[in-house]
């Protein structure tokens, strides 16, 4: 919202600077968004007095004047036609920044002669394009700024432009009027009375007006008034140039009064051409569906069904609320104009607007919500302003529908303002900012005005009374604790467990990511997703079409992005949200980790090789354990298809309980999503890890031997695809009291074993509790976890 | 004999290696060395002879035998300082490479929120971020005509056909797990919420999904007042700096009622941010007390109860603190950005020890 500062103190009396005004303004809440003071940069240019003009000696068109300064008389040369004796002018002394032309005037010699200063054209000073010869001033006393002249004979060119920010609740303030009130209610000077016409029809309306009763809710009333015998054409300049001012381009006087209006006092109106209006009639009706009209943009619009359309006998000839017909409207040669001041209802106009696109300035205002007492008020003051300009005579009013009551009081608490706020606002300064808001006080009820929709409650009366105070004036005051002493731990379980997730994996060396949730639907589909449920409906690109199935995709593109970038090796992982619905909930929190190409850059040891398997095992098995998940877990095959088939390992607590998922990423994807050089990731679900059974803090006590342990070695021959963990297993339980730990420390394959088999070598380590083992307990175990393993394995000691 | 000892003495002196020594010590008194023959004609003398012969070869074994030590561990010593002059090694060699992990800005700066608000009492909720409408809209006093439902620039979730309920959307901002976390404990309640949120905008300061925590404090006697202290000491915690000024500015967001938003004085200089100095003011934050509606819409009586709501941008005020220029980039995983603005695994923020390094 724009104006001008001349324009607002049409509704205000005040002496308040800009500078105090927008203060004040952005202190209410109508926030500043720019000041543009044009008359700022011409502060240093003074009048003067040309005494006297002789031809320069050396140049024909040039002049030496001697010109009466405020720094007494002053000799410059001048190029200008019109310099001369007698003429008062504008002086830019040396050191004045001139505008129009981006220097600072210096003393100089022209032509030999020299010069102390220049004398200004209105486009020097950036006042208009006129630059035919110097500004010659019909008044002026030496010695004056320039500015103040301006301020005083032609306000419109150095009239400060305002702009401020409207929220939504204030459509009162989208006209200057509202604006003014809010300064008023301030203390920025005093509201001045609100113009009251007193207009006459001087025959009656010849076009009727009506409304539908099933449209009643969304037009509640449409007022208009004939004006015969205008002469349309430009407007007067003050009108332009305030029109200008704010960014509005002027088109003809009867449009102007309309757009005038609409800024001045948030009163949108329309102007029919009466001679276009068909059947003298106007009907407000709902739309039945698929209707036409070229709007004043001159797009055609199709309605659908319940839009608001005013219609004459021909058709459409406007969408109420929203835009005018291009047929019926104004043009230069209008002479019979028909003025419509009606009320749309702010839901109807909204959803309108939306559905056609269209942006207008009337959508705006009437779905925020005009002042619908204001009216017919409006529509006078308008047709008022018409007749004094472009001449004619006014109809009577012709109404159809009635003015909506919006009447309603609330209870003003003088000591909720205290309680909520926690400001002290005397009762009687509530008051008084109220009344001066246009609130009626009628004991303790507070009756709210007709311009202000958005007040429905007590709270609102309290943010009246607040915001008018200021809120910078609130000074803070603590809020006391919850309890007393040292305050709780605040975190649930699950919160931990995703902070000990995110620094385990930085301390294992990768580097966290935030991906986006949504992903290209060919990715999501790679890892399970990418279904109707998980799309977005009006995605940003169809990059981001689908909501993530998993964080791979989006770590793998990440990854992709970087060996673009020239870095093939990395580490990457993301704690977050997949999704697997559409659904409030239907998402669940993972932690994935991404490891591509080699362990790091080739070095001097030798130590750089591929990433592989046992890397991302190690990190899934290090993370699960920061998040408490029991050590002892099985290891299962058979995850989806994104995993290499032979290569990934399910960590569960049961067939149905995964923990986690660790392995190569199948080539296949790797291939669709452009990632060079091998991939291993790892996926957990913080949330299928078992919550710890016992609380408290208690480890329980230690239980240490200081009998000797004793370590022996096995190697057993068995099937190549026999499992690590079966033989393990089977060799822990030979004997569960006695064996503490079972480790695989090597195996081969082939060879001289043949195909098919391999070697898998364990270190068994039996930690006696009672007594010191003897060579026969030992051999005893020993054998025990021979029969363990071959029976467990079908494999045998290997000889 | 002390020629004898001359000779042997000598001869250790000069022994050059340990073979050399060995050979002089059982010359000297190995079983048929020298001075052990000698030893062995000690049983042909007269007492008196053996008096003196006695301690004095006793002696000269000795002393041969501590010279022979001496020289031994000598040569030992001296084979060490040659050995470990040969094993000179360039130190200045690099390591065997060591990958640096890093938690991201997001993280990192949503744990130092959390823990300030954690010593002023406040929990951390959480919500889905596929939310209904009504959560994320009609329960905060926005209606679906309301131009703020227009000016979000919602995601919407693709509906099969037939189904006729309204929408689900990507939550546009924290607020609905206000709602639901209302829903859950009902009052007295202190909450922040953080999490990601998702408007359709995508431009130099915009991208489709970004990061608020929300706080809300319900009571019966929380005000306006309160909310600016809460906010002030959270600030003056998070940006580290001993006393800041806040304004608050007169606003409107349907959920709330009184609304303010929130401006720190701050300047800039040379394009970093000093917060708490200067002249300029920097828009952080939206506020207010929340409005009865919303209560009501939780289950909570604005009759009895009252309380504060704040919201405002993770992101942005990591950027504002660690002087992060491009929003965008959050989300990009650059590995050179993720090293750069990222924070070692033990940088734990913390109250006693400090939010950041």
């Amino acid at each position: 919202m724009k104006f001008t500062l001349s324009w607002l103190k049409q509704h205000l009396d005040t002496t308040a600077s800009v500078d105090e005004i927008t203060y004040a303004l952005t202190d209410l809440g109508l926030e500043v968004e720019g000041v543009e003071d044009r008359g700022a940069k011409l502060a240093d240019f003074t009048i003067g007095k040309v005494v006297s003009a002789e031809k320069h000696p050396d140049a024909d068109r040039l002049r030496v004047c001697q010109v009466n300064t405020d720094e007494g008389m002053k000799q410059i040369i001048c190029g200008a036609p019109n310099a001369r004796e007698g003429i008062t002018v504008v002086v830019a002394k040396p050191g004045v920044y001139v505008p129009g032309i981006d220097t600072t005037i210096g003393v100089g010699k022209i032509r030999g002669i020299e010069s102390f200063g220049m004398m200004a054209s209105e486009r020097e000073m950036e006042l208009s394009e006129e630059h035919d010869g110097i500004i010659e001033l019909p008044s002026g006393e030496v010695g004056d700024r320039f500015v103040d002249w301006l301020a005083e004979n032609d306000p419109a060119k150095v009239d400060p432009v305002i702009e401020i920010a409207i929220t939504p609740n204030r459509p009162d303030a989208l006209g200057v009027r509202g604006i003014a009130r809010d300064l008023a209610a301030r203390g920025v000077g005093k509201l001045k009375p609100a113009s009251q016409p007193s207009l006459e029809g001087a025959f009656p309306c010849p076009i009727t007006v009506s409304i539908d009763d099933d449209t009643l809710g969304q037009c509640p009333v449409f007022f208009g008034r004939l004006i015969r015998g205008v002469t349309n054409g430009p407007s007067p300049q003050w009108l332009q140039d305030r029109l200008r001012a704010i960014g509005l381009r002027p088109i003809s006087f009867l449009v102007d009064v309309t757009n005038y209006f609409t800024v001045d006092c948030n009163r949108p109106l329309h102007v029919f051409d009466a001679d276009k209006v068909a059947g003298n009639t106007l009907r407000v009706h709902r739309a039945k569906g698929g209707e036409t009209l070229v709007g004043l943009d001159e797009k055609e619009y199709t309605f659908s069904s319940d839009m608001t359309l005013i219609s004459d006998a021909d058709g459409v000839e406007s969408i109420g609320g929203v835009m005018g017909g291009l047929r019926s409207g104004c043009t230069e040669e209008t002479v019979n104009v028909f003025v419509e001041a009606a009320y749309f209802d702010p839901v109807r106009t909204a959803y309108t607007g939306r559905a056609l696109r269209i942006n207008s300035d009337a959508r705006y205002r009437f779905e925020r919500g005009i002042d619908p007492a204001f009216t017919p008020v409006g529509l006078d003051l308008a047709c008022e302003m018409i007749v004094e300009h472009a001449g004619g005579e006014v109809s009577s009013r012709v109404q159809a529908g009635a003015v909506p009551d919006t009447t309603r009081a609330y209870r003003l608490n003088a000591a909720r303002v205290q309680s909520l706020v926690g400001m002290d606002i005397p009762e009687s300064e509530q008051r008084q900012t109220l009344t001066a808001l246009g609130f009626r006080l009628d004991g303790d009820m507070a009756h709210v005005p007709s311009w202000r929709p958005d007040v429905m409650g007590e709270a609102d009366l309290v943010e009246e009374v607040a915001r008018v105070a200021s809120l910078t004036k609130l000074v803070g005051k603590p809020l006391p604790r919850v309890t007393s002493g040292v305050p709780k731990p605040v975190m649930t379980p699950m919160q931990r467990r995703q902070q000990a997730a995110r620094r385990t994996a930085a301390a294992l060396g990768y580097n966290e990511c935030v991906t986006y949730s949504f992903i290209d639907q060919a990715s999501a589909a790679l890892f399970g997703g990418g279904d109707d449920a998980t799309k977005l409906e009006n995605p940003i690109s169809s990059d981001m079409s689908h909501m993530r199935p998993a964080l791979l995709p989006g770590l793998l593109q990440a990854a992709a992005r970087n060996q673009a970038r020239g870095f093939m090796d990395m580490a990457l992982f993301e704690v977050g949200p997949a999704f697997h619905g559409g659904e409030p909930g239907e998402e669940h929190l993972l932690v994935s980790g991404l490891l591509v190409g080699r362990t790091g850059p080739k070095d001097v040891h030798g130590a750089s090789r591929p990433v592989d398997v046992y890397d991302v095992k190690a990190d899934a098995e290090a993370v699960l354990a920061a998040m408490g998940a029991p050590a002892k877990v099985q290891i299962l095959r058979g995850a989806s298809d994104w995993w290499h088939p032979g290569r990934h390992g399910m960590i569960c607590l049961g067939p149905k309980k995964v923990l986690g998922i660790y392995g190569e990423l199948h080539p296949r994807v790797l291939d669709a999503m452009d990632i060079k050089g091998p991939a291993m990731a790892f996926t957990l679900w913080p949330q299928e890890v078992p919550l710890p059974r016992k609380a408290g803090a208690n480890r329980g006590a230690l239980a240490i031997s200081d009998l000797q342990a004793v370590e022996r070695d096995f190697a057993f021959v068995v099937d190549a695809d026999v499992e690590a963990l079966t033989l393990v297993n089977a060799a822990s339980g030979a004997d569960k009291a006695l064996i503490e730990d079972v480790r695989v420390f090597d195996e081969f394959i082939g060879g001289s074993l043949g195909e098919g088999k391999k070697s898998l070598a364990i270190t068994v380590r039996l930690q006696p509790r009672d007594t010191t083992l003897k060579d026969a307990d030992i051999e005893a175990v020993a054998q025990k976890v021979i029969d363990k393993v071959t029976k467990a394995t079908g494999g045998s000691l290997r000889g | 004999m002390d020629d004898l000892k001359a000779k042997y003495l000598s001869q250790i002196a000069e022994a050059s290696d340990e073979a050399v020594l060995e050979d002089i010590r059982l010359a000297a008194v190995g079983k048929k060395g020298e001075v052990s023959l000698k030893m062995r004609e000690l049983g042909r003398m007269t007492a008196e002879e053996r008096q003196v012969a006695g301690p004095a070869l006793n002696a000269l074994k000795a002393e041969i035998n501590s010279a022979l030590a001496a020289k031994k561990a000598g040569l030992a010593d001296a084979a060490l300082d040659a050995r470990l002059r040969s094993e000179w090694l360039d130190v200045t060699l690099p390591t065997r490479p060591d990958r640096h992990g890093t938690i991201h800005p997001i993280s990192q700066v949503t744990e130092e929120v959390t823990a300030i608000f954690a010593d002023m009492g406040f929990s951390v909720a959480e919500g889905p971020r596929i939310d209904t409408d009504w959560y994320n809209f009609d329960a905060l006093n926005i209606p679906g005509h309301h131009p703020a439902r227009a000016e979000m620039d919602t995601f919407y979730m693709h509906r099969a056909e037939g189904d006729d309920r309204p929408p689900h959307v990507l939550r546009t901002h924290t607020s609905p797990v206000q709602i639901r976390s209302m829903e859950a404990t009902g009052a007295p309640m202190r909450i922040i919420c953080p999490g990601g949120v998702y408007r359709a905008d995508y431009d130099q300061t915009h991208t489709p999904m970004f990061h608020q925590v929300e706080g809300l404090a319900i009571g019966k006697d929380i005000s306006m007042a309160n909310l600016k202290w809460v906010l002030e000491e959270f600030v003056k915690s998070y940006f580290e700096v001993d006393g800041v000024d806040l304004r608050f500015r007169a606003s409107h967001f349907p959920f709330t009622e009184p609304s303010a938003e929130v401006d720190i004085r701050c300047s800039w200089e040379g394009g970093t941010l000093k917060v708490g100095e200067g002249d300029d003011w920097l828009e952080i934050l939206g506020s207010g007390m929340v409005h009865p509606k919303v209560l009501l819409a939780g289950g909570i009586d604005p009759e009895q109860w009252q309380g504060f709501a704040f919201g405002m941008g993770i992101d942005r005020i990591a950027m504002l603190k660690y002087g992060i220029p491009d929003l965008r980039a959050f989300f990009d995983s650059d590995l050179r950005w993720l090293r750069h603005y990222g924070f070692a695994a033990l940088d734990v923020p913390t109250l006693h020890g400090g939010l950041s390094r």
